[in-house]
C-alpha cells in the first residue's frame, strides 16, 4: 500500500508500524504535523496521545512511558529540542529507550523556521550533560522518515540509550510517495526491567544516581563500551563512488541537493560521487575512509561546518589521514542550491 | 522490648550498600516517619504488587533503599511528568510521587500544577520542610518571612524573595483534584491523622479514582541547627499558623473509577480502511525530461492544493514525484508557494529553484518568480496579473482568466481548476489529460458535491482556451 504523504506524517506512520504505545509532544514549526497526525491516528488504533506542557515535559515523559515498558516518543525542533536534553541524558543515564526525532530549524535562538542542519553537533556529540551518546539517524526521503523511526526504535531497545531522527524542515514539509511498512513489529519484552505495576517487575528499579565514585566510574565505563558495539550498526549509502575522482560528502536533505549535482555532473563527463551517513551516530567512519581515500572531497551541509569538522575528526581517528574537504554550505533557513553546489565541485575538479 | 516489624520496607536496606536497618536521614527528620505511613499503607491495602514510587531529587532521592515496590527515579521536578506516562501505560498500577518543596514547588511546579489539572491517576506525597535540605540549607518557595537560610543570610524578605507558596491552596483552584489534605508528622497525634490521609490517598489509586494530594509540614532539624523536639516544635508553632492543617477537598466517594480501554483496529486495519486506492509504483523511464513546476499566490487561492493534484497525477502516472511547500508564518493569509517535480528516475533536491512552469494566481508572486523561469520555459498567470515586469527571452506567458471563470462558475476558492486545465491543455507538465482530471476528482473524494462542477470548469477553462487559440489562428490567416 502506498500514501503520498508529509514527512511529518511518515514518521508516525513508521512510529505506529513499529508498535508505538504513546507520543508525547508540544507545538513548534516546523514539526508540528507530526503531533497532528499523532493526535488523529494514535487514538484511532487505541494507542495514547497526549499534549504535554512544554518540551522538559514531553521528554521526562518518554522517560516515564519508557520505564513502564512503553515505546514512546516525542518530536520538536530546535528550541525544544534544546530543552529536552537534560531528559535525554537522564534517559542515557538510566538507559531507557526512546525515539526523538528533531526537525532542525535555523537558529540560534528562536531563529526562524526554515530548514537547518545546526543540531548536528548537539545530537551527535552529546547536548545533555555527562559522557553519554545517542543512536542518531539521519533520513533524507519521506519513505526513510518512516523507516528509520522504525529503525530508531530497534536500535533503541537493542541497546537501550535513546535514539534520535535528525531530519530538518525541508524533510517534514515535503510530500513523497511513502509504501507502509508490511506489518507492525513485535513488541520486545521489558519485564526483566520496566515497571509494570506487577508481581513480576516488583523488584525493578530505575535511576541514574550511583552516589560513590568508583560505581559512577564503572557505569561510565560499561556505558562506553555499549556505545562502542554499537559501531556494527552504522550505514551508509556510497552513491556512484567507486570511481570517484570527487566525493560529495552530506547527510540527510543536503545529500539529496549533492546527488542532484552528482548527476547533473557525471552527465558532463565528470566523475563524482555522494557519501551518504544513514546513521551519525554510530558513524559509518571505517566507510568514510573508503569512500575518501586519495579523492578530492566536499561537504554539502546547512550548517556552519559542523558536520565538516566531524568528518575530518572520524577520518584522522577511523584512519589517522588528515583530510581536509572544502565546504559548500549555507545557514539561517537559506537552502544550498544545486548551482552553488555544481560550482564548487567543477572549480575543485580542474585543480 | 521488640520493635513493632515494619511492613512494606525491604528488611535490610542493602540498596543502601550496606546491610543496614537504619535510614540515611537525620534523627528528626520527617523523611522517615513518612516513608513509613507510605509503606503501611501499600501494605495494609494490599498495593505492594501494583505500586510504582516516583522519587524526587532531594534528600529523599534514595527511597528505593526502603520501599518494597517498584521504584523510579525522576529529574528534579519532573516526576509528575514521568508520573503521567506511567499512568497511561500501566492503568492498573498504584502510582505514588514524593517529592520535596524545592522539586514539587519550585523548578517542577508547573509539571505538577498541569498533571493536577489533568487529573492524571496518582498520589503526591508533598514534603514541605521549609527549605532545602539536600543541597545545604537554602531557600525553598515555602520557606517563611524573615527565616534565614543560606541564599536568604538577612532573613527571607517578600520584597525580594516573595512569600510562601501554599501548594495546596494552589491546587484547590483547580477542577481535576478529588483529594486535597494537608496534614504534619510533628507529634504522634498529628501522624495519625496524616496516616488515614494517606491511606486515602492510595485508596484512591487502588480504585481508579484519581489525582489525591498531601502535603505533609515535616522537620528538618539539620537545616534549622536544633535537635528533633525543637523541629517538631518548628513545624507547630511557625509552619501551621502559615500553612494550616486540614482537608481542602474530598471528592473521593463521588469520584467514579476510570473505565478501561476501548477496544480499536489494528494499524494494519486502519491504514487499509482508509487507503484511497492504490497510485502504482513509479517506474524508471531515462526518456522522460525532469519537469520543476512552481505553483505561486496568496494564501487561500488553493495553490498548494493545486501542486499536490498534479503530484498525484504524477504518481498516476507511474512518474517519481516531490511537493515541496513554503511554509510557517507566512503560510496564513500571505504568499503561498509550492515546488513539484516530476521525473523519470529517484529525484535529489525537492525544491525548484529555476522552474520550466511557473503557475502564478497574484501578482507579487509573478513578479517575484518570473525572473527565474528557464529559457524556454512557460509562465501561466492569473488575466488579473499586470506583466509589468518583463519575463525571461524564451519564456512563453499565458495569461488564462482563472478567477474570472471561477466567479462565473460560484465557486471563487476553485480558481486553480482553472490553471490544472491551463496546464493540461499546454502540455507542460508531460502528464496525461486523463491523469490530472483523475487526480482532480480524487482531491475532491470527500467533497463530492463539488467534483462536477470542477470538471465543469476544467473542460470550460479548455474550450476558452481552444477558442483563444482558433482566434489567434483566424488572425495569422488574415
Ligand atoms: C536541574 C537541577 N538543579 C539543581 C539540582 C540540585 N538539587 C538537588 S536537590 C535540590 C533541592 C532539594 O530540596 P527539596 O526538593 O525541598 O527536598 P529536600 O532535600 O529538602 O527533601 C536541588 C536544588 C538538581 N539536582 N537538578
Amino acid at each position: 500500500m502506498t500514501k503520498f504523504v508529509k514527512g511529518n506524517e511518515a514518521v508516525i506512520i513508521g512510529a505506529l508500524y513499529a508498535g508505538c504505545d504513546v507520543y508525547f509532544g508540544y507545538p513548534i514549526t516546523p514539526a508540528s504535523e507530526i503531533a497532528h497526525a499523532a493526535a488523529k491516528w494514535f487514538p484511532a488504533v487505541g494507542r495514547d496521545f497526549l499534549q504535554a506542557e512544554c518540551e522538559t515535559a514531553s521528554i521526562n515523559m518518554v522517560y516515564g512511558a519508557a520505564a513502564a515498558g512503553g515505546l514512546a516518543m516525542t518530536a520538536t525542533s530546535g528550541p525544544g529540542m534544546s530543552l529536552m536534553q537534560e531528559g535525554i541524558s537522564y534517559m542515557a543515564g538510566a538507559e531507557l529507550p526512546g525515539v526523538i526525532v528533531n526537525i532542525m530549524r535555523a537558529g540560534p535562538g528562536l531563529g526562524n523556521v526554515y530548514p537547518e542542519q545546526g543540531d548536528y553537533s548537539q545530537s551527535v556529540k552529546g547536548g545533555g550533560h555527562g559522557n553519554y551518546s545517542c543512536v542518531v539517524l539521519a533520513p533524507a526521503s519521506v519513505q526513510e522518515m518512516c523507516d528509520m523511526t522504525m529503525r530508531a526504535f530497534e536500535l533503541s531497545f537493542k541497546h537501550m540509550t535513546p535514539a534520535i531522527m535528525l531530519a530538518d524542515g525541508l524533510l517534514g514539509q515535503m510530500m513523497e510517495t511513502l509504501t507502509l511498512p508490511d506489518r507492525e513489529r513485535p513488541k520486545p519484552d521489558t519485564s526483566a526491567w520496566a515497571l509494570h505495576g506487577t508481581a513480576a517487575t516488583r523488584q525493578n528499579l530505575i535511576t541514574s544516581i550511583y552516589l560513590d565514585a568508583a560505581t559512577q566510574e564503572e557505569h561510565n565505563l560499561r556505558l562506553q563500551a555499549k556505545y562502542a558495539g554499537m559501531r556494527d550498526d552504522a550505514r551508509h549509502e556510497a552513491y556512484l563512488c567507486g570511481d570517484a575522482d570527487l566525493v560529495l560528502v552530506a547527510y540527510g536533505i543536503s545529500s539529496r541537493i549533492a546527488r542532484s549535482a552528482a548527476d547533473i555532473l557525471r552527465a558532463e563527463g565528470a566523475k563524482v560521487g555522494v557519501f551518504r551517513p544513514l546513521t551519525l551516530s554510530p558513524f559509518p567512519e571505517k566507510a568514510l575512509c573508503g569512500a575518501l581515500d586519495g579523492r578530492k572531497s566536499l561537504v554539502v551541509e546547512l550548517s556552519a561546518g559542523q558536520f565538516r569538522e566531524d568528518v575530518i575528526f572520524r577520518m584522522a581517528s577511523a584512519c589517522g589521514h588528515c583530510v581536509i574537504p572544502a565546504l559548500c554550505n549555507r545557514m539561517g533557513g537559506v537552502i544550498v542550491t544545486v548551482n552553488e553546489v555544481l560550482e564548487q565541485a567543477r572549480a575543485l575538479l580542474r585543480r | 522490648m521488640t520493635l513493632k516489624k515494619t511492613v512494606g520496607m525491604y528488611e535490610s536496606f542493602i540498596r543502601s550498600g550496606r546491610a543496614t536497618r537504619s535510614t540515611h536521614y537525620c534523627a528528626g527528620c520527617g523523611h522517615g516517619i513518612i516513608h513509613k505511613l507510605i509503606a503501611e499503607a501499600m501494605h495494609e491495602l494490599g498495593l505492594q504488587d501494583r505500586a510504582i514510587i516516583i522519587g524526587p531529587i532531594g534528600c529523599s532521592v534514595f527511597g528505593y533503599y526502603y520501599w518494597d515496590c517498584a521504584n523510579l527515579s525522576a529529574a528534579h521536578g519532573r516526576a509528575p511528568a514521568a508520573g503521567t506516562a506511567v499512568n497511561r501505560l500501566r492503568r492498573d498500577a498504584a502510582l505514588a510521587l514524593y517529592q520535596g518543596d524545592g522539586d514539587l514547588g519550585a523548578i517542577g511546579f508547573n509539571h505538577t500544577f498541569q498533571a493536577a489539572s489533568r487529573g492524571e491517576h496518582m498520589a503526591v506525597f508533598f514534603i514541605n520542610n521549609a527549605t532545602y535540605g539536600m543541597t545545604g540549607g537554602q531557600m525553598a518557595p515555602t520557606t517563611l518571612i524573615g527565616d534565614r537560610t543560606m541564599t536568604t543570610p538577612y532573613g527571607r524578605d517578600p520584597l525580594t524573595d516573595g512569600y510562601p507558596l501554599h501548594v495546596c491552596e494552589v491546587l484547590n483552584q483547580l477542577k481535576a483534584p478529588v483529594y486535597i489534605e494537608r496534614v504534619s508528622v510533628a507529634d504522634t497525634p498529628r501522624i495519625m491523622r496524616a496516616r488515614r490521609a494517606v491511606r486515602k490517598a492510595f485508596e484512591i489509586q487502588r480504585d481508579g479514582k484519581g489525582y489525591a494530594f498531601i502535603e505533609f509540614l515535616s522537620p528538618c532539624p539539620t537545616t534549622l541547627s536544633c535537635d528533633a523536639v525543637q523541629a517538631a516544635r518548628f513545624c507547630i508553632d511557625r509552619m501551621e499558623p502559615e500553612f494550616p492543617l486540614g482537608c481542602l477537598r474530598d471528592n473521593s466517594a463521588a469520584a467514579v473509577s476510570r473505565a478501561p480501554r476501548k477496544k480499536s483496529v489494528s494499524v494494519d486495519e486502519f491504514f487499509k480502511r482508509s487507503d484511497s486506492g492504490q497510485a502504482p509504483t513509479a517506474e524508471v523511464d531515462r526518456g522522460f525530461a525532469e519537469r520543476h513546476i512552481k505553483f505561486a499566490g496568496f494564501g487561500g487561492q488553493g495553490v498548494l492544493s493545486l501542486g499536490i493534484c498534479v503530484a498525484e497525477a504524477a504518481r498516476l502516472e507511474r512518474r517519481f514525484t516531490t511537493w515541496f511547500p513554503t511554509y510557517g508564518p507566512e503560510q496564513r493569509g500571505g504568499a503561498a508557494a509550492c515546488s513539484v517535480i516530476i521525473s523519470g528516475a529517484q529525484i535529489g533536491s525537492p525544491v525548484v529553484d529555476s522552474p520550466h512552469v511557473l503557475v502564478c494566481m497574484n501578482q507579487p508572486s509573478y513578479e517575484r518568480f518570473a525572473a527565474t523561469v528557464r529559457s524556454g520555459g512557460t509562465i501561466i498567470v492569473d488575466s488579473t496579473v499586470q506583466l509589468d515586469v518583463k519575463a525571461p527571452d524564451g519564456v512563453n506567458v499565458f495569461r488564462m482568466p482563472a478567477i474570472d471563470l471561477s466567479l462565473k462558475f460560484g465557486c471563487p476558492k476553485s480558481a486553480n481548476t482553472g490553471m490544472l486545465a491551463a496546464l493540461a491543455r499546454l502540455g507542460v507538465t508531460g502528464l496525461s489529460e486523463e491523469h490530472l482530471l483523475a487526480a482532480l476528482d480524487s482531491s475532491f473524494r470527500r467533497k463530492p458535491e463539488l467534483m462536477e462542477t470542477n470538471r465543469m470548469l476544467f473542460r470550460e477553462a479548455q474550450i476558452w482556451m481552444d477558442k483563444q487559440k482558433e482566434c489567434s489562428k483566424e488572425r495569422l490567416k488574415t
